[in-house]
């Protein structure tokens, strides 16, 4: 029993160190709700008032912020096979260093999403900032509300809040369901 | 019409529809958990007082924050705007955002572009 906690308490102290060293101010693993949202995003703006973040990246960081961990409240799909996975949760995670913040989700996704997601993905990637803009524009026009409220806008947004590529990844879980990681990272001035 | 009066909090923002004062206006924060519910009795309210509108409209909205959700219901609101407008009523949407935040204010420069109404941006310090 002993050894057991002792070999418990040494792991906190690697993940401790592992933190540091990729400098993770905040790491998630669970169910994100509008309360985990309301808790994550006042946190961050405490600590970036502490540091004298300018305002507008304050306002940016906040932001990404939202619009992450609403993606994954609302569109984080159910995996009924393995348990750990299920809708609504996901892993959040903040890192910053001298030059930038960067905020990194991920969720379990239906395979049979992913073409679609990839495809809308590329194609925000591609585009400058005028093509974001009227892509907007025409979105918050023509598109309508999804059961659960997103609009569709989470991704365009952040890509035009931060001038930075959406960087993704799908890591296959299974036959039906993979990971999705997003990372998106904001310059500090 | 009984009047609208709502207190912002940290995730809602304070909306104030007063006919008889003649007075409107949306402001703070706006990332609400459930957008339509906190939006839908907004618009309701608004296309009943866009049968009977005051002579002149001024609609302030002074966001600090909203989220992409809300954007969506921003815009609805100001379509019932443009709706009372057309009706051939007086109003004037004004846009109010911090001097430092260009992208409040760039979001109030495509709202002009999307809805046909008279819009003033007005910068604050």
């Amino acid at each position: 029993m002993f050894k057991d906690s002792k070999g418990f308490l040494e792991f906190v102290y690697e993940f401790y160190k592992t933190m540091k060293a990729h400098e993770i101010s905040l790491v998630y693993e669970g169910e994100i709700t509008h309360q985990i949202t309301k808790a994550f995003t006042s946190l961050a703006e405490s600590n970036m008032a502490k540091e004298e973040e300018s305002g507008s990246v304050q306002r940016k960081v906040f932001h990404v912020m939202v619009e992450c961990l609403q993606n994954i409240s609302k569109h984080a799909d159910e995996a009924t096979d393995n348990d750990f996975l299920y809708s609504g949760r996901g892993i959040f995670m903040v890192s910053k260093n001298q030059s930038e913040y960067t905020v990194t989700t991920g969720n379990a996704i239906d395979n049979s999403k992913i073409p679609e997601m990839r495809e809308m993905l590329e194609r925000i990637n591609a585009m400058s900032k005028e093509e974001l803009n009227e892509l907007y524009k025409k979105q918050i026009k023509e598109g309508r509300l999804s059961e659960k409220g997103g609009a569709g806008l989470g991704f365009i947004d952040i890509k035009r809040k931060t001038g930075r590529p959406l960087e993704y990844h799908f890591l296959p879980i299974n036959d039906n369901i993979s990971f999705f990681l997003l990372t998106s990272s904001i310059p500090r001035e | 019409m009984e009047a609208i009066k709502i207190k912002g909090t940290e995730d809602t923002p304070t909306v104030i529809f007063d006919a008889a004062e003649n007075y409107f206006e949306i402001s703070g924060r706006s990332l609400p958990e459930d957008v339509t519910s906190f939006y839908g009795p907004l618009l309701s309210w608004l296309s009943e007082y866009a049968k009977q509108p005051n002579p002149k409209t001024v609609f302030n909205f002074k966001l600090e924050y909203f989220n992409t959700a809300s954007s969506k219901l921003i815009l609805d609101v100001l379509m019932k705007l443009e709706e009372i407008s057309r009706a051939g009523h007086e109003v004037l949407v004004k846009w109010h955002y911090p001097e430092d935040d260009e992208d409040m204010q760039e979001a109030g420069n495509e709202y002009a572009d999307i809805v046909e109404v008279p819009f003033e941006l007005v910068a604050y310090s």
